[in-house]
């Protein structure tokens, strides 16, 4: 008999004789450990929700719902309306969602599906590379590097071959300088990518190697297996990744507040410098010193969860719709 | 495991189906996991309309074999096969990587029923399209006859638009059946398909073989030597990548000539 038996055999008879390792007590203790985990996290979102709502209440009270619709946010006349950055916020995270998403899929698909996977493991090394470079750095990028050249490239090239009056104004007419919504929509797309990108890697590579065989044992080609097969075999999770990109998208604060030009004004349009909630609250906490500019900046941060929550609450709905047919 | 006499591991016999009755036919065919070999010069005829069966131990090769048939195993960087397979009239070995074609020909159903994740009308229909666009009328029809080949009919015709996923494994696998004879294949390759199902399963799935051999040449990879004793025309014996033994099923399991098969089929080992 070797040792490391025979001190197990030991620590049976100890527990056994004793009879207290097995107790209704030690059980009971175990389940209320974990309730309380949650309790103390049920009480951290309600207090959270609740200082929100009342640190905002002075400002949402007194605008009601013109502090939605108006676009004023001045200050010195403590006149507060949020349409400006409430609008900039949504768009911005959809662009860049619009941008992110399909390169996201042409590189997860590339990765799990074409590539060989030997090199196919640095690739996704280096996507992951991409999520771990701090937003600070990207907004430095975004503001120094990105901004002029588009300024220069896109932008002023644009804005004289454009004619005036044209609708294609409604895209192009603003302050040539590149800080606008349309870069800062780049700059989260950069940023939501590989998250994207990962995620959707992950749940290629769950999918069953037989369902892939069956699919290539019918005659598909490889075009087919992932866009017929693969692809709406994870549909589901996938939704939840989208989700999850727009979520970080719409909270995103630094690379933002650099590149977004901040201006309250309600943007006319995309090449037009805006503002985003969180970058709105970043730029002015500081200096907020009325109580109603405080408020109306926490009345800003309930609207932003309030969005979301409102995200979370359509992917569970998507998510539970359907399903596989 | 321990052999009498030494020749006698090197003996083959092979009693192959006449030249002419071939539609496959594998000549000295080696496989390669990489540096590892798991076939050694595998001969194996594969008759018109017929059910052949392979048999043998665990890690023997005949499901390496089986995948070498329809070229799966490309899908896989490091998997190589050399030798002959002709099918009709070329080596599918030479034929580069567009295997799509031949697989159209050369159908395969899987040890675990692979139902994809749309409508049970869709299973079947989704194959077809891939090959060539067809009527509402005319898939109808062929999605109704491979169901009824495949003898699933009567359990699904109410319930065409449901999820495939939501059958019962048999249920599942012979969708795979179907799905795999709605292309019109000449070959359908089965590895272990039986193998996850229970016995009334199992029995049903195996008079559907019966009855689409008339149309189909099926290969079969089976650890149940009862069920290629009941289906196949042909039985392959294969140990460590050999083909040892090949001979109509009619007396392969009463009068295997080599110790190895005689050792297998009595319960020797394996």
């Amino acid at each position: 008999m070797s040792t490391a038996a025979s001190v197990s055999d030991e620590a049976l008879r100890v527990t056994d004789a004793q009879g207290n390792a097995r107790s209704p007590r030690n059980d009971w203790l175990f389940r209320n450990l974990c309730l309380s985990a949650v309790l103390a996290m049920m009480a951290t979102l309600i207090g959270l929700v609740g200082s929100l709502v009342s640190g905002g209440w002075m400002a949402l009270s007194h605008f009601g719902f013109s502090f939605f619709t108006t676009s004023t946010w001045d200050p010195v006349a403590d006149q507060y309306g949020a349409a400006g950055p409430i609008v900039g916020t949504l768009i911005t995270a959809l662009l860049a969602l619009v941008f992110a998403l399909p390169i996201a899929v042409g590189v997860a698909v590339f990765l799990v599906e074409i590539c060989p996977q030997i090199i196919a493991r640095w690739l996704a090394i280096a996507v992951e590379l991409l999520a771990g470079i701090p937003s600070i750095v990207y907004g430095m990028w975004g503001l120094f590097v990105l901004a002029p050249w588009f300024a220069q490239n896109v932008q002023i090239p644009l804005m004289t071959w454009v004619t005036p009056g044209s609708w294609l104004e409604a895209i192009v007419s603003g302050v040539p300088n590149g800080a606008n919504i349309f870069t800062a929509s780049l700059i989260l797309a950069v940023m939501i990518l590989p998250y994207i990108a990962a995620i959707l890697r992950e749940l290629l590579m769950s999918v069953p190697s037989h369902m892939r065989e069956a699919a290539y044992g019918l005659g598909c080609t490889p075009r087919e297996v992932v866009m017929r097969i693969m692809l709406p075999y994870v549909r589901r999770s996938a939704i939840g990744a989208v989700m999850l990109g727009l979520g970080r998208a719409l909270g995103e604060t630094m690379a933002v507040t650099f590149i977004i030009g901040n201006s309250h004004n309600f943007p006319h349009s995309l090449f037009d410098s805006g503002s985003t909630i969180s970058s709105t609250i970043a730029n002015e906490f500081t200096e907020a010193t009325g109580d109603m500019h405080i408020s109306a900046l926490i009345a800003l941060g309930t609207v932003l969860f309030m969005i979301t929550f409102v995200t979370i609450a359509l992917a569970r709905l998507l998510l539970g719709r359907g399903g596989p047919k | 495991m321990t052999f009498e006499a030494p020749d006698q591991d090197q003996r083959t016999v092979m009693i192959p189906p006449p030249e002419g009755d071939r539609v496959i036919d594998v000549h000295g065919l080696d496989f390669f996991y990489g540096k590892n070999q798991a076939l050694y010069g595998v001969e194996l005829p594969v008759a018109r309309n017929k059910v052949t069966a392979l048999i043998g131990p665990s890690g023997c090769g005949k499901s390496t074999l089986l995948r070498t048939l329809n070229r799966i195993y490309d899908l896989y960087a490091g998997q190589s096969a050399t030798g002959k397979i002709m099918f009709d009239g070329s080596n599918i070995l030479d034929q580069g990587k567009n295997s799509e074609q031949l697989r159209a020909r050369i159908g395969m159903v899987f040890q675990r029923p692979t139902p994809f994740p749309m409508s049970i009308y869709d299973n079947i229909a989704f194959g077809v399209r891939l090959h060539r666009s067809v009527g509402k009328a005319e898939m109808d029809e062929i999605v109704e006859r491979s169901l009824v080949r495949a003898a699933l009919w009567d359990e699904v015709k109410d319930k065409l638009t449901t999820s495939g996923l939501g059958l019962s494994g048999g249920q599942q696998q012979r969708l795979c059946v179907a799905r795999g004879i709605a292309i019109n294949p000449d070959v359908l390759l089965l590895d272990e398909p039986a193998s996850a199902l229970d016995p009334l399963s199992t029995a049903k799935l195996e008079s559907t073989l019966i009855e689409l051999k008339s149309s189909i040449t099926i290969v079969i990879v089976t650890h149940n030597l009862q069920q290629a004793a009941r289906i196949s025309d042909y039985t392959g014996f294969m140990l460590l990548g050999k083909m040892v033994e090949f001979r109509p099923s009619s007396d392969a399991f009463v009068s295997p000539e080599t110790k190895q098969m005689q050792d297998y089929i009595t319960g020797r080992f394996g």
